[in-house]
């Protein structure tokens, strides 16, 4: 499969064939946890190369939660696709950068912006902080 | 206190509510198990670790959980507690060293995520290990990461130790059920044995005692008697002429009708039944009782003790039915057996007098479900030989009698 196509994507932007988009829900725990890894191995599977995780609405990520996220960023590694997380409110921001998830994934403010990213990813140079 | 360090407090302490609610409400062990190590990495922000049960017995760490190390969970690591490890307290108990402990794991599971590893010891006993690869953000582990960790794995320790207990007990009940299950089956082989040594001295009545088993459970069945119960009976008819071992053999084998003398003598068979089997303990109720009472008669005209009617224990009257049935229904030395219309006559006739009339009713019923196919296999049917209950008038000589005996219609009571 080849790397994203920005022009054609941005058409379709993050259901296209490169890019999945997976919604968090408002509660991250192990019930929506598992649903969450369950939709995101099915995606890589079926041979997207990045995931979007849009925590929009999500009011709380709970520990069995965060340790849901860090498997699905060990298997999108091991898959060699790259993950994306949008709409992340502060609270939530601060949580997964003092738990180091910030550092393993990209955060973006919106699917828009995760597209830039995931575009700056297609180049050649290794994304900072990976 | 400044927000990072507020949310990271938040988050610890929230954890420690997450896992005591995985401990409380999941009931599969290893779900459990794995829902405590997620908590765990969350807490912390790991993406490699495990959990490991001790097994003492066989000295080994099998893994229950494990996360970020492939599909399947790491192989049992064999691991003995060393001798540094322990030390007796001032109260003399002995107790696990933590950090010795923790030296010797280490060396144990080299190939595996060891940046923590946090030995869950529970009343002085090692029963697992928590093992932490690096935290996402690369930094090192800090007093208080150990601290949270030392925490949770008290309660997962905790888990783990119930869960021990718990299948301990399980075992235990096992084992006590397979011994119960070895006991009852020597005692069911014991008297087996007892019976084909009496049916062995009385050379006429082969297989006598086991028929009078089979008749008695199948009559006890009948009258809807638990399994336990028939199972008792069954060994009652099976050793309900035991006493015969100390009466005479040749009185027993007499191919003539025996004399006054010799017949009181045979008639100790019920009484020195009794005395035989009184001191075993047995696992059923009443069973020398229905030795001791298998020649009473409803009318009061039986041996050893002239008991009457309701003075006679339910088992006993079955047994007593069916010894005189098989009795009538095998050849003897000096009679060949009676046929079937015989039976039913004598069965008329000393209802209420020799037998209790619901016995039977109950034992003609059996019969009368064998001949017309009710039920499989048919027992009776077989223990009477081929062709004995052909004739067609076998039903309706039954049922006959089944409605006379409800009626309370029996000779007994008519001639008062
Ligand atoms: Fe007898």
């Amino acid at each position: 499969m080849t790397q994203p196509n920005h022009a054609h994507t941005a058409l379709n932007p993050l259901s296209d064939g490169e890019v999945a988009v997976v919604f968090a829900g408002d509660y991250v725990n192990k019930l929506s946890g598992q649903r969450i890894e369950r939709e995101c191995r099915l995606k890589l599977e079926s041979g997207y190369r990045a995931l979007v995780i849009n925590f929009k609405g999500t009011e709380l990520v709970n520990s069995i939660g965060v340790s849901i996220l860090l498997g699905v960023i060990d298997i999108a590694e091991q898959k060699e696709a790259r993950v994306v997380f949008t709409n992340v409110n502060r609270h939530t921001v601060e949580l997964f950068e003092l738990l180091g998830l910030t550092r393993h994934v990209a955060m973006a403010e919106s699917d828009d912006a995760a597209l830039a990213t995931l575009s700056e990813f297609a180049a050649p140079s290794p994304p900072q902080g990976h | 206190m400044p927000d990072s360090r507020m949310t990271k407090v938040l988050h610890a302490f929230a954890a420690l509510a997450d896992l005591g609610e995985e401990i409380a409400e999941t009931s599969d062990f290893e779900e459990m198990v794995s829902s405590a190590l997620h908590v765990v990495l969350g807490a912390l922000g790991i993406r490699r670790g495990a959990v490991a049960e001790y097994d003492a017995r066989l000295s080994l760490f099998r893994f229950v959980a494990s996360r970020g190390l492939g599909e399947a969970h790491p192989p049992d690591v064999a691991f003995t507690c060393d001798e540094a490890a322990t030390h007796r307290s001032g109260d003399g108990q002995l107790r696990l060293d933590a950090s010795a402990l923790e030296k010797e794991i280490r060396a144990a599971l080299p190939d595996l995520p060891a940046e923590s590893v946090m030995p869950l010891v529970v009343r002085g006993e090692l029963v697992g290990v928590i093992l932490l690869g690096a935290k996402a953000s690369d930094e090192a582990f800090n007093a208080e990461d150990h601290e949270l960790v030392r925490t949770l794995g008290r309660h997962i320790g905790v888990g783990l130790h119930n869960h021990r207990l718990l299948r301990e007990l399980e075992h235990r009940a096992e084992e006590n059920r397979r011994l119960y299950d070895d006991l009852r089956a020597i005692y069911q082989d014991t008297v087996r044995a007892f019976a084909a040594a009496i049916d062995c001295k009385d050379k006429y009545t082969q297989g006598h005692s086991e028929r009078v088993g089979k008749y008695s459970e199948i009559i006890a069945r009948e009258l809807g008697w638990g399994d336990q119960e028939v199972e008792g009976i069954a060994v009652a008819g099976y050793l309900h002429d035991i006493g015969k071992l100390v009466v005479d053999r040749d009185i027993i084998n007499a191919p003539y009708k025996i004399d006054a003398k010799q017949s009181s003598e045979l008639n100790r068979h019920p009484a020195a039944g009794y005395e035989i089997l009184r001191p075993i303990n047995h696992p059923y109720a009443d069973i020398p009782l229905m030795a001791r009472y298998h020649h009473e008669r409803i009318d009061g005209r039986g041996y050893p003790d002239g008991l009457k009617g309701d003075q006679i224990p339910l088992g006993a009257k079955i047994v007593t039915l069916a010894d005189s049935f098989d009795a009538m229904t095998t050849d003897r030395p000096y009679k060949r057996r009676r046929a079937f219309a015989e039976v039913i006559e004598d069965f008329r006739f000393n209802s209420g007098k020799q037998f209790a009339p619901e016995v039977v009713i109950a034992l003609c019923r059996a019969i009368l479900k064998e001949v017309n196919g009710q039920v499989r296999p048919r027992q009776i049917v077989k223990l009477l030989g081929k062709g004995y209950l052909e004739s067609e008038r076998v039903p309706a000589m039954l049922e006959e009698l089944i409605v006379e005996l409800e009626a309370g219609d029996t000779l007994a009571a008519r001639h008062g």
